[in-house]
C-alpha cells in the first residue's frame, strides 16, 4: 500500500477556526476554559486525566497513528497531551495558536471511535476527553466551518441538511409515488397515530439518498410492519451538535425526536442505518435530557432487520451472490453490540461472506465518524491518509474474494467511498438495506 | 352541534361498516372519528391515483390526485390536505378552499373548529393561511407554526435576513424572527423555536437563542433581561398574563417568570409546565433524580417516579387534580394525583378528566387489543380500534367510540352510564 506524507495535512486553513480565533484573546480563552473546568470538568474528567500513565498501549489502537507511520502526534494519549493535558496543566492559560492546533487535533485527528479505550489498561474514554476539547472550542467560537454550518442547520430546522418542512414531506410522498410503480399498494404512512414503529432517518436521506427511504418502505411493506414517519421536525435522528460540543442543542434535537415518537403514540423507534445518530439517541442525547436509556424502545436498523428475519417476516427470494465483507460501524458495534445481528442478516441474504480482520468491536474506524467527514473537503485528504490501515484491511478481504463492502452506517459509507477511491480498491459499498431490498420477496406477482 | 347537544342517550349505535369500504375502494387508509362519534372517515383510493374521503360510507363528491392528513375539527367536521394538478389546498367536508398553493402542511384547528390554519409554500415563499386567507407577507422559510386558542391568530418563526450557504458568521448575527399574522417582530435572533399565545391571542412568547450560548424568552419581541444556558416553551398565566418558562441555570432546571425564579427547587429536567384554569397552580414534568421522571405541582414532585418517561400532563377542570400517562420498566400506565394505576399496558393515551373533575378515563392497549380504563379499572369490553373516551357534560356518562371486531368492521358509538362502569 502506498505511503503518503502527513506534513501537508496539519495546519489546514479553516474559516471557522481561523476567524473564530481572530476574536479570541488569551484572557477570554482562560476565562472560558476555567468556567468549563469548574462547571463541567467533574470526577469523570479528573479520573481519566489522573489515571493515564502514558503507557502508550492506546497507540496501536488508533488508525491515525498506524496510518501515519506510528507518528506519536497521532497516538490517542499524544492527542490528549497536545490538548487537554496542557490546558489543565496551564489552568487554561494557553495561547490562541495553541487553541487553533487543539481544535484541529480534536476535530480532525480523532474520530471518537473509542477503539483506544479497549486497549487502555484502565479503559479511559479518550473520546470523552477529545469531546471535552471540542466543548471548549465550541464555547470559544472556533469550530471547523463545515460542521458548524451543519450545527446551525440543526438549530434552525431540526435537521442537518437545511431541509425545509415541506421538502421533507414532499420527498416522502415522491418516494411513495415512485415505490407504487413497483408495488401498487405500498404506502409511506405519514403521521399515523398508534403505529407500532416510528421510523426515523438522518438528514442526508431525503436530501441525497431518498432511495433508502424507498427501500425501507418496501421492506416495511414486505414484512407487514405497522409503521409511520412524522410530518413534523423530529424525523431527523442525526446530531452533529454532539460533535461540535453544543450539548444544549443536542438536548433540544433529541427532545424533538423523542417527542415526535411519543406524540404519535408509537411503541418503538426504528432508526435507519446510521451510526452516529444511534450514539446520539441511545447514549448521549437521552442522558443529557435526564433519561438513563431512551424513553421508548429504540432499535437500530441492524437489530430491526435481524428481528424481521428471526421472526420470518421476510423471505429471501434470491441471495446476493457477489462475495461480501462487513465493515462493523463503531457506534453500533463497539457502542451497541449489534455485530452478530448484522452477521445473521448477512447469512440470510448473502451467499459468501468474508470477514475483515480485525472485526466486530475490534474493527478499525472508517475515519469519517465523530464528525470528521462533516468538517468537510479541507480535511478529506487527511482523513484518507490517516486511514491507510483501513485500505490495507479492505485489500486483504478483497484478496480473499470480497467485492462488496457492507457498511450499515452513513458516515462509514462516505469514509469508505473516499478510501476505496483514493487507494484504488475497486470495491462496491452497500448498505445492508440495499442487499435486503435486492434479495427479498416483495410479494408482487411476476409479470 | 354543541357538546351538550350530542346524543347522550345510553346505548350502542352502529355508525358504519368500515370493512365494506374495503370492497368498494382500491385502498382504505386508517380511519378517523369525529369527537361526537357520529362520523367515521378515511382517505380512500377510488381508482388508480384518484382519491377521496369516505364519510360513514359515502365518499366526498370531490376527488383529488392526492390527500393526506385527514383530521376532524372540534366541530365534528373533517378536513384534509388535498392536491389536484400538483396544486395543494385544504378541503373541509369535501369542499376545497379557493386558493391553491405549491404545498400545505401542519393543519391546526382553533378550539371551536371554525378557524383552520396551515403552513403553506408557493414559488419558494412561505406563509400561513387561515380559512383560505394567506398572510400578506411571505418569507424564505417558516417553522414552528403556532395558533392562538381560538385559531384566529397565527405565528411562525421566519427567516428575515439572507445568508449564504456555509456563512456561519452571518448566521450568527441573527437571521430569524417571529411573524405574527404575517408581521415580523423588530428584533432578530439566532434561533426561535416553540411559542405560546396568551389565552386571548393578543400576546406571544417564544423560546429564543440570542448567541450560540445565550437562551432566553422573548415576549412580543422583547427578550427577558436574563439569559440562561437553555429554556423550554413559555406559557402565559391565564389570569395575570405573566410569562413563565423552564430555564436551565448552574443548579439545573427550574421555572422562571418574566426572568425571575418562580420555583425554589431545581431539577435535572423540567418541561411541559401547565397552569390550572385559575392560574394558581402550575404542574410540570420533572426529573428529580437521574432517570426518574414524575410530575411536580407548584414545585413539589410526586413521590412516585417512572423510569422511562412521563407525558400527557393534564389538569382537571377545577385545577385541583393532575394526571398523566407514564412508562416505567417498559410498560405504560396512567397516574393521577401522584398515584399510578395498578395496571400496566403496552400503550396508554392521554388521560381525560370528567367535567366535575372526579373521574379519569383513558384509552389503553394491551396484547393488540384496545380498552377503556376509568379510575384505574379496565372495562371488560375490548376493541380492535378505539378512540379517546369523552365524558358527558354532567359527568354521569361516558362516550366510547370504537370498532369491536376487526372481522365485522362495525364502527359503533356507545354511551355508558358511569355508575354502571365504576
Amino acid at each position: 500500500m502506498t505511503k503518503h506524507s502527513v506534513t501537508d495535512v496539519i495546519g489546514i486553513p479553516d474559516e471557522g477556526i481561523d476567524k473564530g480565533a481572530e476574536k479570541l484573546t488569551p484572557e477570554k480563552i482562560t476565562r472560558v476554559i476555567r468556567k468549563l473546568l469548574d462547571e463541567e470538568g467533574g470526577a469523570r474528567l479528573k479520573v481519566y486525566m489522573e489515571t493515564c500513565v502514558h503507557c502508550g498501549l492506546c497507540s496501536e489502537a488508533c488508525h491515525f497513528y498506524l496510518s501515519n507511520d506510528n507518528d506519536p502526534k497521532f497516538a490517542p494519549a499524544g492527542k490528549v497531551k497536545q490538548t487537554l493535558e496542557h490546558i489543565i496543566k496551564k489552568k487554561g492559560k494557553v495561547s490562541v495558536a495553541f487553541m487553533k492546533r487543539a481544535c484541529e487535533v480534536a476535530f480532525t485527528e480523532c474520530n471518537l471511535c473509542r477503539r483506544c479505550s479497549m486497549y487502555c489498561p484502565f479503559g479511559i474514554d479518550i473520546a470523552y476527553l477529545m469531546l471535552f476539547v471540542r466543548r471548549i472550542c465550541h464555547r470559544l467560537g472556533m469550530v471547523p466551518q463545515y460542521i458548524q454550518d451543519t450545527a446551525h442547520s440543526h438549530s434552525a430546522t431540526m435537521n442537518q441538511m437545511w431541509v425545509k418542512e415541506d421538502e421533507w414531506i414532499d420527498t416522502l410522498q415522491w418516494q411513495e409515488d415512485e415505490a407504487r410503480d413497483e408495488i401498487p399498494d405500498l404506502r409511506i404512512p405519514l403521521e399515523k397515530p398508534g403505529a407500532d414503529v416510528f421510523y426515523s432517518v438522518i438528514g442526508p436521506e431525503p436530501k441525497f439518498r431518498a432511495q433508502l427511504i424507498y427501500q425501507a418502505a418496501v421492506i416495511m411493506h414486505a414484512a407487514g410492519v405497522d409503521w409511520t414517519m412524522p410530518a413534523t421536525p423530529g424525523w431527523d435522528n442525526s446530531d452533529m451538535c454532539m460533535y461540535t460540543g453544543d450539548q444544549e442543542m443536542v438536548a433540544r434535537l433529541k427532545k424533538v425526536h423523542f417527542e415526535a415518537a411519543m406524540r404519535l403514540k408509537t411503541k418503538r423507534i426504528v432508526m435507519g442505518e446510521c451510526g452516529h445518530a444511534f450514539r446520539s439517541v441511545y447514549d448521549v442525547g437521552n442522558r443529557l435530557l435526564g433519561w438513563k436509556m431512551p424513553p421508548l424502545r429504540l432499535m437500530h436498523a441492524l437489530e430491526f432487520y435481524y428481528e424481521l428475519f428471526r421472526d420470518k417476516k421476510l423471505t429471501v427470494k434470491q441471495k446476493y451472490e457477489v462475495p461480501v465483507t462487513l465493515h462493523d460501524p463503531c457506534n453500533v458495534v463497539r457502542g451497541g453490540g449489534l455485530h452478530e445481528m448484522a452477521r445473521h442478516v448477512i447469512g440470510e441474504t448473502c451467499t459468501e461472506f468474508i470477514e475483515l480482520h480485525p472485526n466486530r468491536e475490534h474493527n478499525y474506524c472508517c475515519s469519517a465518524g465523530g464528525g470528521v467527514i462533516n468538517c468537510g473537503p479541507p480535511y478529506a485528504k487527511k482523513r484518507v491518509i490517516g486511514n491507510r490501515v483501513k485500505a490495507e484491511q479492505l485489500a486483504a478481504a478483497k484478496a480473499k474474494g470480497a467485492k462488496t463492502i457492507i457498511a450499515p452506517c452513513h458516515n462509514c459509507h462516505g469514509g469508505l467511498e473516499d478510501i476505496v477511491k483514493y487507494y484504488e480498491l475497486d470495491m462496491e459499498i452497500k448498505f445492508l438495506g440495499d442487499i435486503i431490498y435486492e434479495c427479498i420477496d416483495k410479494g408482487q406477482p411476476e409479470d | 352541534m354543541e357538546y351538550s347537544q350530542w346524543d347522550w342517550d345510553v346505548g350502542k349505535r352502529v355508525i358504519a361498516d368500515v370493512n365494506q369500504w374495503r370492497n368498494a375502494f382500491n385502498r382504505v387508509e386508517e380511519p378517523y372519528v369525529s369527537p361526537d362519534g357520529e362520523t367515521i372517515a378515511a382517505i380512500v383510493e377510488i381508482e388508480e391515483m384518484v382519491f377521496s374521503v369516505c364519510e360513514n360510507g359515502v365518499p366526498w363528491e370531490n376527488q383529488f390526485d392526492k390527500i393526506w392528513y385527514l383530521r376532524f375539527g372540534p366541530d365534528n367536521v373533517p378536513s384534509a390536505l388535498v392536491s389536484s394538478d400538483a396544486a395543494w389546498t385544504v378541503a373541509t367536508a369535501g369542499k376545497p378552499w379557493e386558493n391553491q398553493f405549491d404545498f400545505v402542511w401542519n393543519m391546526q384547528f382553533g378550539t371551536d373548529g371554525k378557524y383552520i390554519t396551515v403552513a403553506a409554500q408557493s414559488a419558494g415563499e412561505y406563509f400561513a393561511v387561515t380559512n383560505d386567507t394567506p398572510w400578506k407577507q411571505k418569507y424564505p422559510t417558516l417553522n414552528n407554526l403556532t395558533i392562538s386558542k381560538d385559531g384566529k391568530n397565527s405565528a411562525a418563526v421566519v427567516q428575515t435576513r439572507p445568508f449564504n450557504s456555509g456563512d456561519i458568521f452571518a448566521f450568527q448575527q441573527g437571521c430569524y424572527s417571529v411573524a405574527v399574522n404575517g408581521k415580523i417582530w423588530d428584533t432578530n435572533f439566532l434561533n426561535l423555536w416553540e411559542m405560546s399565545f396568551s389565552p386571548d391571542g393578543r400576546h406571544l412568547a417564544a423560546e429564543a437563542r440570542s448567541t450560540l450560548y445565550d437562551y432566553t424568552i422573548v415576549a412580543d419581541g422583547a427578550p427577558w433581561n436574563k439569559t440562561f444556558s437553555s429554556v423550554w416553551k413559555p406559557k402565559f398565566n391565564p389570569i395575570d398574563g405573566s410569562v413563565s418558562a423552564p430555564v436551565k441555570g448552574p443548579g439545573g432546571w427550574t421555572l422562571a417568570c418574566n426572568g425571575e425564579a418562580l420555583w425554589d427547587k431545581a431539577f435535572l429536567q423540567l418541561w411541559h409546565h401547565q397552569y390550572s384554569a385559575d392560574g394558581k397552580t402550575i404542574a410540570a414534568i420533572v426529573v428529580p433524580r437521574f432517570g426518574q421522571w414524575t410530575i411536580a405541582v407548584n414545585g413539589v414532585p410526586w413521590p412516585e417516579t417512572f423510569d422511562n418517561l412521563v407525558t400527557d400532563l393534564v389538569f382537571s377542570p377545577d385545577g385541583k387534580r393532575v394526571a398523566c400517562s407514564a412508562r416505567t420498566q417498559g410498560k405504560w400506565t396512567i397516574a393521577a394525583d401522584g398515584r399510578r394505576w395498578k395496571n400496566f399496558f403496552d400503550m396508554a393515551w392521554a388521560p381525560v378528566f370528567s367535567p366535575d373533575s372526579r373521574h379519569v378515563a383513558a384509552k389503553v392497549e394491551k396484547d393488540g387489543r384496545f380498552f377503556i380504563a376509568v379510575d384505574g379499572r379496565v372495562l371488560r369490553q375490548t376493541f380492535s380500534a378505539l378512540w379517546e373516551p369523552i365524558f358527558s357534560p354532567d359527568s354521569t356518562k361516558l362516550l366510547i367510540r370504537g370498532i369491536e371486531d376487526e372481522k365485522t368492521g362495525q364502527y359503533c358509538r356507545y354511551v355508558f352510564k358511569l355508575s354502571d362502569l365504576v
